[in-house]
């Protein structure tokens, strides 16, 4: 579905992605973990093209975006969920959603689909998303994420700051997606959330990819984990 | 990017954005304490109206600036160009049609000002179109080259102004029906600035509307918070951009007729001369804010004619001290625009 | 050695450009004997006069990436502060101090309320706050006419040795009389050199270059530990002071002080136009600048004047070549250096070795 091969990408004059190679199977959904400031987010803004690869380059569904700009990607059929969610605050959650539906009103059907995991956005419906909490704020970024069908989902910690049993429902909301053949490339510190979600495991530090592996190998072999996270398991639990 | 610190902040600031009706109360307020220092009711009221037509026009010429900049972090020092473009162009209409301005009937007065102002409205869009094409576009993100450049392309339109009309001032007559004042009992309001008020009403809920109630409008404010999202959700920012430029551009324009027909005088620098309020005022809205931009024009205007009657020589120099307390208040201005 | 210390070690580095500065030093220096006559005289003044005020001004822009719209303010306060002080106390040297530590304290007072106010926010900011400051300071000096004298302005007296009367020696020196007026020239002259040289000294200190660092990158300086906004109100001060200077050296020299002449936005643009043609961020584009630019005012005009009549059968064309259009062309040439050459003159000569 999407491939990176080699790409590097430099934001002023550091060179932050140092040759990353990575390849997002059909359908599958892929964790990328790493500790904090290994490039996980810029990985994902190279992607969006909200950075512009230096070198290397990106294919998407048969077609080099390394150089395309975001709108064109998006419309690609790629959704994106930045870390600071990056919701409109002076616009309701309504506005919201009915910009991330492109054209026209969301369709109703997938929206009560969606307020089955996220109930909050039924209820500040017409409240401007500035006022919701983190949480909500948090639900509202992946539902506009999701209020359309997107070929492949870009999701950075979505967990942040979110109840248990939201997480649980945002467990199914991933699920659901990967039964209707949605590509994910899920960003997460949360390994504990991860482990039954992913398909398959990146890991990546300084810039690079230093592992790549099935989710089962990793989840099962403790030697692994210690070796790759490490003490970023243990700060991050 | 700076992520958490500021969507820590964004979550303590924000729920009050909605609510935020101090602001809105400084107008009643400042007309108010206005009343008893002016000490006559009639002189107040004409005062009061004078503010408003002014704060008006002020809108309409600073509305298009607030918004370039908060949606691109463009300031325009050139703004002003289009201003004094806009009023000359309208005598292009206004002067070979002086039958229709001064007949004795309010349509051909409105029709004859209708098309200077459809033909000022188009020349300054256009003109906005191609200032950004060749302007703003390289010096994009440069805020240092930006200023410089700006400034230097309005150097080269009003020397153009002078080139095409001349280097000496024309007289603008307005039309027959807005010359003198309606009398109401003691209170006498002058005719063309009920016109001003009227026609930056429209204009202002004209803004509102399209702002809140269409999928342009909604793009714009989403674009002002944060353009990466626009972009990232598939929408061309760019050409949001290019639409506010030339929409702004347009009412510079449509601001320089009517202030060129409320001072009956046009010179090539009464859109520089203006640049000053019009800051002040952006910047006592809040860079960015539609809303803020309109309180604050009024509150500009209203202490600019107050303050011009209660101690004329100081009357410029009250928009500093507004500005200076206004920000004392809220550093940001009156309506912070939140952002990234 | 000698020459490395009075030029701070920062060398024209360009042969043309040190040939260039050279004929404008040697003929500002002898000026009052090479081009005998008023209006030459006062071209030479202005030009030394306007040397310092854009160099001070290169000080922000182009060394400390600030643009200020003020400029003119502080260069008004100078000129009127030595001016009026002049005008109600007499003609004495004790007025022109005065005068001048009224200016310099209210210069220094005004640089420093502005620059805490306004510096810490973004560049666009300031540049609108000064602009909408100097705006009113401007107004406020026409209005207040009992003590300015409103826009008509005041002329005043000088001190005694700097009357045309004054004579130091009877005796012509080739040709030229040693009277008052030359011996304003060389105050003026001096002054500007020693200014200049300063503010030389100062953006090559280890201040101007935490400055340029500001400049470049002014998160990364400030997580290098500098204060920023200390250094840019200090940079905001120090450059309002000079300019402060320059005003009062242009009273002295005018005998007479007024809005057009000191406070007025087109001086700023003019400041603003030399700056950028001449070259950002070196000073000797400041004095390259605005030898060429007084010239060209003073007298590329009147060749404008011949196109214009040549020109005189084409309505449009001859507009454009109107001598009071010469603005038009330095606009076009600013907005084009902008682009193409944001190192100015200077740059380009540089570039070129
Ligand atoms: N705008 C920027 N300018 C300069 N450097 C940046 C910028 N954005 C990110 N970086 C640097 O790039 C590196 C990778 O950052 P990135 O945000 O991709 O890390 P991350 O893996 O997402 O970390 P985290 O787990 O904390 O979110 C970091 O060292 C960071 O300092
Ligand atoms: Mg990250």
């Amino acid at each position: 579905m999407l491939s990176l091969t080699g790409v590097h990408t430099h934001i002023g004059q550091y060179h932050i992605l140092q040759g990353v190679d990575l390849v997002l199977p059909h359908g599958e959904l892929t964790v990328l973990l790493g500790r904090n400031g290994a490039g996980k987010t810029t990985t994902l803004r190279t992607i969006m093209g909200l950075w512009h690869a230096s070198r290397g380059a990106l294919v998407f569904d048969g077609s080099d975006i390394t150089q395309t700009a975001t709108a064109d990607i998006a419309c690609a059929g790629i959704a994106y969920v930045p870390e600071n969610m990056g919701i409109f605050s002076d616009l309701t959650v309504h506005e919201n959603l009915v910009l991330a539906a492109r054209d026209g009103e969301p369709d109703k059907a997938r929206l009560e689909w969606i307020f089955g995991f996220f109930p909050a956005l039924k209820k500040f419906w017409n409240q401007a998303a500035g006022t919701l909490s983190g949480g909500q704020k948090q639900m509202l970024a992946i539902a506009r994420a999701i209020v359309e069908p997107r070929k492949l989902l870009l999701v950075d910690e979505p967990t942040k700051g979110l109840a248990p049993a939201i997480i649980q429902s945002l467990i199914t909301a991933f699920r659901e997606l990967k039964a209707m053949e949605t590509t994910i490339l899920l960003v997460e510190q949360n390994f504990n959330f991860v482990r039954s979600l992913g398909d398959s495991v990146a890991v990546m530090d300084d810039g690079r990819i230093v592992h790549v592996g099935p989710m089962a190998e990793l989840s099962e072999n403790l030697d692994l984990q210690q070796k790759l996270l490490g003490l970023s398991l243990d700060t991050h639990q | 990017m700076t992520t958490t610190a500021t969507s820590a902040l964004a979550d303590s600031e924000l729920p009050r954005l909605r609510l935020d009706v101090a602001p809105l109360l400084l107008l009643p307020i400042l007309a108010l304490l206005a009343l008893p220092l002016v000490g006559s009711f009639p002189t107040w009221v004409t005062l009061t109206i004078a503010g408003l037509a002014m704060g008006m026009m002020i809108f309409i010429m600073a509305s298009g600036l607030t918004l370039v900049f908060g949606l691109m972090d463009v300031l325009n020092f050139g703004h002003g160009a289009f201003v004094s473009v806009g009023a000359f162009t309208a005598t292009l209409v206004l002067l070979p049609m002086q039958g229709w301005m001064q007949a004795d009937s309010v349509l051909l007065n409105l029709s004859a000002l209708g098309l200077a102002i459809a033909l000022a409205v188009l020349v300054t869009g256009a003109l906005g179109w191609a200032f950004e094409r060749v302007i703003i576009i390289p010096v994009y993100g440069q805020h240092l080259k930006q200023i410089l450049i700006t400034m230097g392309g309005m150097i080269v339109a009003e020397q153009m102004i002078h080139v095409i009309w001349g280097p000496d001032q024309i007289p603008l007559p307005l039309p027959a029906s807005f010359r003198g004042v309606l009398l109401f009992g003691d209170v006498a309001v002058e005719k063309y600035r009920l016109l001003a008020v009227a026609v930056g009403l429209i204009v202002f809920a004209a803004m509102f509307l399209v702002l809140n109630r269409t999928k342009v409008g909604l793009l714009i404010r989403a674009g002002v918070e944060n353009s990466e999202m626009v972009e990232a959700l598939g929408y061309r920012i760019r050409r949001l951009f290019v639409g506010v430029f030339v929409a702004g551009s347009a009412l510079a324009g449509l601001g320089g007729v009517l202030w060129g027909l409320y001072r009956e005088m046009l010179t090539a620098a009464m859109g520089s001369d203006l640049m000053v309020p019009v800051f002040i005022v952006i910047i006592i809205g809040g860079l960015g804010s539609v809303g803020g931009c309109f309180i604050g024009a009024m509150l500009v205007a209203l202490v600019a004619n107050y303050a011009g009657f209660l101690a004329p020589k100081i009357a410029l120099v009250s928009n500093i001290l507004l500005m200076v307390s206004i920000l004392l208040w809220r550093p940001q201005g009156l309506f912070p625009v939140a952002k990234r | 050695m000698m020459l490395s210390r009075m030029f701070s070690g920062d060398f024209p580095r360009s042969r043309f450009l040190a040939l260039m500065l050279l004929v404008a030093f040697a003929g500002l220096t002898l000026a009052p004997f090479l081009f005998p006559g008023a209006r030459a005289l006062n071209v030479a003044a202005t030009i030394c006069v306007f040397i310092v005020l854009v160099a001070s001004y290169d000080l922000l822009l182009g060394y400390t990436g600030i643009v200020s719209f003020a400029h003119t303010m502080f260069y008004g306060i100078g000129a009127y502060g030595v001016g009026l002080s002049l005008y109600s106390v007499g003609p004495t040297w004790g007025a022109v101090f005065m005068g001048l530590t009224i200016a310099l304290i209210l210069s220094l007072v005004l640089a420093l309320v502005i620059g805490l106010f306004s510096l810490r926010v973004k560049a666009i900011f300031y540049a609108m706050i000064t602009l909408a400051v100097a705006s009113a300071f401007a107004v406020l000096a026409s209005q207040l006419s009992d003590f300015t004298g409103g826009e008509d302005g005041r002329t005043f007296g000088v001190p005694e040795v700097l009357r045309p009367g004054f004579r130091l020696i009877d005796a012509e020196v080739f040709g030229t009389a040693i009277n008052g007026k030359l011996i304003t020239y060389y105050l003026v002259f001096f002054s500007a050199l020693a200014l200049f040289l300063l503010l030389l000294r100062v953006v090559n200190s280890p201040f101007g270059r935490v400055l340029q660092a500001i400049r470049e990158n002014d998160f990364r300086a400030e997580a290098l530990g500098y204060r920023t906004v200390v250094y840019r109100t200090l940079a905001n001060c120090l450059s309002a002071v000079t300019a402060t200077l320059a005003g009062a050296l242009m009273a002295l020299w005018l005998r007479y002080t007024g809005p057009q002449t000191t406070l007025s936005l087109t001086i700023m643009m003019d400041i603003l136009l030399i700056v950028v043609i001449g070259g950002m961020g070196t000073l000797y584009g400041a004095a390259i600048g605005s030898a060429l630019f007084i010239l060209a005012q003073n007298y590329l005009q009147a060749l404008m004047r011949q196109a214009s009549e040549g020109l005189a059968a084409v309505p449009v064309l001859a507009n454009l070549f109107h001598p009071d259009r010469w603005l038009l062309w330095l606009g076009v040439l600013f907005v084009l250096s902008v682009y193409y050459f944001p190192s100015g003159i200077v740059g380009k000569l540089r570039g070129r070795k």
